[in-house]
């Protein structure tokens, strides 16, 4: 249980997840990287959230202003109680704590994986009408998961290693929870 | 005599005319086999060196790739250039102030990059102006000019700005003696007025700043070429002369009467030292120093009003001579800086000096006169010994560092590669035609890459498709890493290369800048965002702070301008990205346009000249919507009562509430 609690620093030091856009003039792609609090690109690219605000406005795009995402203030909060919380299941150090925080964990991944989706969609959705580009259906969202292609970009979107610490965080306090039962069973 | 000279003339021309005479001199059988494939650098890939020529007559320079010949920039040095509006917009119209006034052009000659520890590291490149007495420094991180420097009192400096091995000092020397001060006498004083100098500029190792740190007082000679020591020689330059017969009229004959000239060895840890313990006098002069502040770009021109002066007569070993035959021009130090190479043009014999045996020729006070106070050495006591007959007219030599050496020999046209300890000829090729400099990457430093020669080439008759009389200058590519040297590539090039030098990239290609971050950007009227564009008028100056980013420029529309305004637009590109410029120009602008580079603010001043609506726009074609990317100027009558309004997307503004808005922001 204590490693599901020092795999969630993970979740500070590498991004959650990352849309990759590919065309022609963006040799190697625009990389978009969604961290717990904060968005980055890549290394000496600028500002990746400025120059996707750029692009994005030929289609009317509202722009990405990451102060007006307070998720990004919040979510930080959310871990640092999780991680508390783990401390103090560790402490209890009994088969129910740990099923408590993994449902918890598990409700809260899940509900941030939408919140997620649910941004996107906002953005894909509302764009301007009188934007010099209109996209046909008025949709331009890139997926959750997969990818697809988008006007003259190719769209990736896949977890990073955030997500992949979290996953295995999750499952490990599943698997203190499940251990703990059959010792006390056997 | 005579006659010895008219008979040498004759055999020249016949040389010349069997040259030329003959055509393209069979180059099916000069260039073998695989030559296409070495010189070949596929679409995506990069090369592996890049080369810097000087323009010469264009007085900027140009970057190349080796090996495949390929053209990558040309950076405006010391002419105007209206592409991208350097030397026209405000900011660097103060790269020209010199004490003759504005001079917008110039005759650019040698390249010379920073070296530490006597290899190039790909901080700055230096280049001289050969007319107007100057030596600029480019940033290799951006490619750009940012420091020109005006060397007082001399007359064209050609010999600059030959750089010691840990870049301490650029050293150079007058091609033309002249009075110092300049006075009003007879040209047929020469012998009594004139003189000549020597100048050191200083370095500055953090900033690459250059000041001239003193000069030296030398005897009215033509001061032609220069190299300093390194390893063993370093603290020592050798610059050669011509003219010592202090002719001042028809020099192609009257410069050529002596036996040998002589090659000038200066001991600067010497002169430091004199300068140290005050011997310099301090002159008033006066030359200018142009600098560009690296957060706003903005070149600010300082008049420098004083110079330092040694004379040889009070600082005794500080100063000596050397004698070389005939009219040297090329002097070379070898990678190892025990030997110096002293081309004679007219000698048919090349003299190579060892610095080991000048130094005890010094010691053991071998001297065979003196000149103003300066000893001339023994020739044959310095003498490392003498290549016999290698070709015709030598001109210029670099090292492979694998103990060989590469010389030009214009009226031969060929490059010579020989053995510096044996001084035997191992290898002759032809080039197209009549070579100047040759470069080989690294070719002058303790660190050659002996892989590339290029040789540039001062006439190029039928290489290429002709394009009338006049011609791009020809360059040819050498595969040196065998024991032959083979022709791989033959490409033209910009203005009049005369020397060049080379760099593997992977020493310049990781620190190049991609844009200027806008945080960073100290211009005094940036407007960093769209929200600070603005229009402001002070009586007839307007200042119009304008952004652009794809695809519009803010504000796009603008009123009340009147004749009798000056108005100065200062573009800010707000773009963060890799290779988004933008340009800017106004229809009739009277002097360029602009390109801004990410997050530079240029300024281009326009003057009115009548009454309407005047478009302006991007030049750079930066988006798709790159067409829409312009905007309209109203210009009304100097006695109109149009109010000052601009404004994009139909919400604009006016004079009374942004001075409203100020106020606001104030509290």
């Amino acid at each position: 249980m204590l490693i599901s609690v020092i795999l969630l620093i993970g979740v500070f030091l590498f991004p959650l997840w990352q849309i990759t856009l590919e065309a022609a003039q963006f040799p190697g792609g625009l990389r978009l990287n969604i961290w717990i609090n904060k968005f980055s690109g890549d290394e000496g690219g600028g500002d990746i959230i400025a120059n996707i605000n750029i692009l994005n406005h030929y289609i009317g795009m509202q722009k990405i202003e990451p102060d007006a995402i307070p998720e990004l203030k919040y979510f930080p909060y959310v871990i640092y109680a999780m991680m508390g919380l783990g401390l103090i299941v560790a402490f209890v150090n009994k088969a129910w704590s740990y099923l408590t925080w993994f449902i918890i964990m598990s409700i809260l991944g899940v509900l941030g994986v939408y919140d997620f989706y649910l941004w996107m969609y906002d953005y894909g959705h509302n764009l301007d009408p009188t934007a010099p580009i209109k996209v046909p259906g008025m949709t331009y969202m890139p997926p959750l998961l997969g990818e697809k292609d988008l006007l003259n970009f190719y769209v990736k979107s896949y977890p990073r290693l955030g997500t992949i610490f979290l996953t295995i965080s999750i499952l490990l306090s599943f698997l203190s929870f499940w251990i703990r039962r059959k010792f006390k069973a056997s | 005599m005579k006659n010895v000279k008219l008979i040498s003339l004759m055999s020249i021309s016949v040389v010349m005319l069997l040259l030329f005479g003959c055509g393209k001199k069979d180059v099916s059988n000069v260039v073998e086999g695989n030559a296409a494939e070495q010189a070949y650098v596929a679409p995506g890939e990069y090369d592996e060196f890049y080369a810097f020529m000087s323009g010469g007559y264009s007085g900027q320079i140009t970057a190349y790739g080796l090996p495949s010949g390929r053209l990558l920039k040309e950076i405006p040095v010391f002419s105007k250039y209206p592409e991208n509006g350097y030397g026209y917009s405000e900011e660097t119209k103060g790269f020209f102030k010199t004490s003759y006034g504005h001079v917008p052009w110039d005759d650019s000659h040698h390249i010379e990059l920073s070296q530490t520890d006597g290899e190039f590291d790909g901080r700055w490149l230096f280049v001289n102006g050969n007319n107007t007495p100057r030596i600029a420094r480019v940033d290799l991180k951006t490619f750009e000019t940012v420091e020109i420097l005006e060397i007082p009192d001399v007359a064209g400096l050609h010999c600059a700005p030959f750089i010691t091995e840990n870049s301490e000092y650029l050293v150079s020397g007058t091609r033309f003696s002249v009075p110092i001060p300049q006075k009003d006498v007879s040209i047929s004083t020469y012998k009594e007025n004139f003189s000549g100098l020597i100048n050191y500029v200083s370095v500055d190792q953090e900033s690459g700043e250059m000041d001239l740190a003193f000069q030296i007082e030398m005897p009215g000679f033509n001061y032609d070429l220069a190299r300093n020591g390194k390893g063993k020689s370093h603290g020592w330059s050798f610059l050669t002369t011509y003219n010592s017969e202090q002719a001042y009229t028809l020099l192609e004959v009257n410069a050529s009467q002596k036996d040998k000239d002589l090659l000038a060895i200066v001991n600067w840890k010497k002169a430091e030292e004199y300068l140290k313990a005050g011997k310099g006098k301090e002159r008033t002069t006066s030359y200018y120093h142009n600098l560009m502040d690296e957060g706003s770009g903005i070149v600010e021109s300082k008049e420098m009003t004083k110079t330092t002066i040694l004379d040889p007569k009070d600082c005794p070993d500080m100063v000596y001579f050397i004698p070389v035959p005939k009219s040297p021009h090329g002097c070379d130090v070898d990678p190892t800086g025990e030997y110096i190479v002293g081309n004679g043009k007219l000698s048919a014999d090349m003299s190579i000096y060892s610095f080991d045996k000048i130094m005890a020729a010094i010691e053991a006070k071998d001297f065979a006169g003196e000149i103003d106070g300066i000893q001339i050495i023994n020739y044959e006591s310095g003498l490392h010994g003498i290549l016999k007959k290698p070709g015709l007219g030598p001109l210029h030599t670099e090292f492979d560092g694998k103990g060989n050496a590469y010389t030009t020999f214009f009226i031969s046209s060929e490059v010579v590669k020989w053995d510096v300890q044996k001084l035997e000829v191992l290898d002759r090729q032809s080039t197209f035609y009549s070579p100047g400099h040759l470069v080989i990457p690294g070719g002058e430093t303790r660190k050659p890459y002996g892989k590339y020669l290029v040789a540039m080439n001062k006439i190029t008759k039928d290489r290429y498709l002709p394009t009338g009389p006049e011609l791009a200058h020809s360059a040819q590519l050498f595969d040196i890493s065998g024991d032959k040297m083979k022709l791989i590539l033959d490409f033209p090039t910009k203005g009049e290369p005369h020397y060049a030098q080379s760099i593997p990239a992977s020493k310049i290609q990781p620190n190049s800048k991609k844009f200027f971050p806008i945080e960073e950007n100290e211009h005094p009227h940036a407007a960093k965002g769209e929200g600070q564009a603005k229009v402001i008028r002070d009586g007839n100056i307007v200042r119009v702070y304008m952004t652009t980013i794809r695809s519009h420029l803010a504000p796009d529309n603008i009123e009340g301008i009147k004749m009798g305004d000056t108005v100065y637009f200062h573009v800010t590109n707000l773009e963060q990205d890799w290779d988004v410029p933008h340009g800017f120009a106004v229809q009739g602008a009277n002097n360029a346009e602009l390109l801004i580079m990410p997050g530079q603010t240029r300024t281009l001043k326009w003057v009115p000249n009548r009454v309407g609506v005047l478009a302006y726009y991007c030049t750079d074609f930066c988006s798709a919507l790159h067409q829409e990317m312009s905007g309209y100027v109203r210009v009304s009558p100097a006695n109109s009562d149009v109010k000052l309004m601009w404004g994009l997307n139909n919400e604009n503004q006016d004079e009374e509430t942004l001075r409203e808005m100020l106020k606001q922001q104030g509290k």
